[in-house]
């Protein structure tokens, strides 16, 4: 704050002595529009994960503007999105919501030549391969609903067109979390999920669209079925995946569906739950009340996402520049490092390192055994010395990736089943 | 005389203007919108009868209004026998006004928080390792935890009555309050015993204030849809959750047909029951 109207004071004085260019020279970019970006308010909503308040307050500080972040979970951030254009100006949203929302014009697409660092996002958010010899996981990949043909562009299109629908900022791979001191032996499998052996101690989540990717990693893990793409599964399909659970869940397999993030953790902290679908910091918030608790990485691979933050087609003029700079700030490293210290990855990680210890970057991206204290970004001591990240490297999780979450073809049918299973 | 209805239209006119903007035009608007069609992102205008048909032709549905009515029943069975009770140990065994009125707001206390605490509380009470268990265990009743004690049918009805019992004590303890206390001793004087006097006096006397608390709780119930979702930890379904499902994927139409079907069956219930009793004399 007081640094902004103290630039602010020079700059103006600088121009009344006729300097302005050595002002423009000497201030580059977030000063652009001075006092006026102190009344800027941008609102922004999302998922849980990165809708921080800490961000917030950097953002004050960093750049002088004000964002409201107004946290939902995954189903109201869709239809908010998809029904409520005006209330929002940026949305932080999954890739797969993207798929459902973008056709309906309430988002507008950003020029990647105003995006900085978009040379350095990682290429999954590009051409889909994490390395050049990566193969392109099944579901709705990030980079096939990450580029539309133009500015008002309501498709998608397979190319970097220039034109991004959504600037990716946290992704990751996920996997079932399990309590390894209740169930004392090794977890390798996702079949694991519906072993009897866990009968009235599993649990899932209760968001269709993610739910079902979990099931199709476990009902291809027991061998049932092989989908030839799990992300666009047939009517049939769809039956027979629902149907192995209906079973399940009949038979006293689950103890509880979960919706939300802090629901997941009670599960698994308390003990009423000992395996099941779970989020990356789901994990280390169970594990820093001091309860064993692990990510375990499974044979058949992971379950991935990615999240991103797409503009209000309504945003112009002084917001829309405001919410650029946000987009370049986001990525310019002090999120990413946030992010990557709760155990997500930053679309632009090489960034994030300069605001991470040699230590946590070795920890939480390079995979390498903690030297020290490893501490998420409260300052929660989460592992000590010598503990290693499950999973392992950035490239040996994201390169692990079986499928992302998905909408599918077929998807108002997978709903409506998605419920009957629920009612069953 | 005209004169007079002018003014009767007059006064009748606020309470009919608030009534039909916040009571029958939202009614009318959901009945119109079940009628439209979805698609993923949005919903557009037209006359069919699809969601109405998925909805009366799915076995889902009547499972779910089932469940829903198993939950209406089961709650009004307990919290009319806990309410009755309650209101007469107030009405009747508590002889000075003012400590009838102190124990009567005592009941109200754990009203004064929201239901949304009152409910979850009961989760890590009821747990695997919760109190209830660890206790249990302890004074040696039970080896094992009890698994349906949380999860299950019994931890949902027992937080509808812990949340609703309340809505029942308050009309009957109402109702009992005015009857005359001589109707009791002239019964009394006629030779019943106290269950004749409480069978044959009081309780067709309460009928009113019982309707009511009754149409309270069904109604509650039946509107319910967080108390299911998370005391039986999204394994249970009723109407209310199939509403709230269908809201959250943007399936408005079907909501809405959903909620149309609700209504009525609501108001045939309700309808039903007010043949018994003449709620106007309560009134």
């Amino acid at each position: 704050m007081t640094t902004i109207s103290k630039v602010r004071y020079s700059r103006r004085s600088l121009l009344k002595s006729g300097g302005a260019a050595v002002a423009a020279a000497a201030l580059p970019a977030p000063m652009v529009w001075g006092q006026e970006t102190k009344n800027i308010t941008l609102r922004q909503f999302g998922t849980g994960v990165s809708n921080l308040n800490e961000v917030a307050k950097k953002v004050k500080e960093d750049l002088g503007f004000t964002l409201e972040m107004t946290a939902l979970d995954s189903d109201s951030v869709t239809q908010r999105a998809a029904t409520q254009p005006d209330s929002f100006d940026i949305a932080d949203i999954e890739y797969w919501i993207c798929k459902k929302v973008w056709p309906t014009g309430n988002l507008q697409a950003m020029d990647t030549s105003k995006i900085a660092n978009y040379d350095k996002i990682v290429g999954i958010f590009r051409n889909g391969k994490l390395t050049p010899e990566s193969v392109i996981a099944q579901g709705t990949a990030p980079h096939t609903v990450g580029f539309t043909s133009g500015v008002n562009g309501t498709d998608f299109v397979d190319e970097e067109s220039g034109y991004m629908t959504l600037i990716p900022t946290i992704y990751n791979a996920d996997t079932l979390g399990i309590r390894p001191d209740l169930i004392g032996r090794p977890i390798n499998n996702w079949s694991e999920l519906l072993n009897p052996e866990f009968a009235g101690k599993a649990s899932i989540l209760d968001i269709s669209s993610i739910g079902i990717m979990d099931m199709a990693m476990v009902v291809e893990s027991m061998g049932e079925y092989t989908y030839p793409d799990k992300g666009n599964m047939t009517k049939e399909e769809i039956d027979m995946t629902l149907g192995i659970f209906t079973e399940a869940k009949k038979a006293g397999q689950f103890r509880a569906f979960w919706k939300s993030f802090d629901e997941s953790v009670n599960l698994m902290a308390s003990g009423e739950v000992v395996i099941q679908s779970m989020w990356s910091p789901a994990i280390t918030a169970v594990r820093s009340q001091g309860i064993p608790c692990v990510y375990q990485p499974l044979e058949e691979g992971y379950r991935s996402w990615g999240g991103g933050i797409g503009l209000s087609a309504s945003l112009s003029g002084m917001e829309l520049d405001a919410a650029y700079e946000y987009i370049n700030w986001y990525l310019s490293g002090w999120v990413g490092g946030f992010l990557m210290r709760q155990g997500y990855y930053s679309a632009v990680p090489e960034t994030s390192k300069t605001f991470m210890s040699n230590d946590e970057w070795g920890f939480w991206f390079e995979g390498k055994a903690a030297q020290g204290d490893i501490a998420n970004p409260f300052g929660d001591v989460m592992e000590k010395a010598g503990a290693v990240r499950d999973g392992g490297s950035f490239y040996d999780r994201m390169g692990a990736v079986a499928c992302w979450n998905a909408v599918m073809d077929e998807n108002q049918y997978m709903v409506r089943k998605w419920n009957e299973f629920i009612a069953a | 005389m005209r004169n007079n209805s002018v003014i009767g239209w007059l006064l009748a006119t606020p309470l009919s203007l608030v009534l039909l903007v916040f009571l029958v035009a939202p009614i009318a608007m959901i009945i119109v919108v079940s009628f439209w069609g979805a698609t993923e992102w949005s919903i557009y205008p037209a006359f069919q009868f699809d969601n109405y048909q998925f909805l009366l032709t799915s076995d889902v549905t009547y499972r779910v209004f089932l469940n829903t009515f198993k939950y209406a029943a089961m709650t009004w069975v307990f919290t009319l026998l806990i309410g009755f009770t309650v209101a007469y140990y107030l009405a009747f065994h508590i002889r000075s006004l003012t400590w009838q009125i102190v124990l009567f707001l005592l009941c109200t206390i754990p009203f004064l928080t929201s239901n949304i605490i009152r409910m979850i509380s009961w989760i890590p009470f009821l747990g695997r390792n919760g109190i209830a268990n660890s206790t249990l265990i302890s004074m040696g009743v039970i080896d094992e935890p009890l698994e349906w004690l949380l999860f299950s049918d019994f931890s949902v009805i027992l937080a509808f009555v812990h949340l609703y019992t309340l809505f029942m004590v308050v009309p009957i303890f109402n109702t009992m309050m005015r009857i005359d206390k001589s109707l009791i001793e002239a019964a009394a004087d006629a030779g019943a015993t106290g269950w004749q006097t409480l069978w044959h006096v009081i309780i067709p006397l309460t009928k009113p204030g019982i309707m009511i608390g009754t149409i309270f709780v069904v109604a509650l119930v039946m509107g319910d849809f967080i108390t299911v979702r998370f005391m039986s930890g999204s394994q249970s379904a009723n109407v209310g959750r199939m509403i709230q499902n269908d809201i959250g994927l943007l399936q408005y139409p079907s909501a809405s047909a959903t909620a149309v079907i609700l209504l009525i069956t609501v108001l045939l219930l309700i309808g039903t029951l007010l043949r018994f009793v003449d709620i106007r004399k309560e009134l």
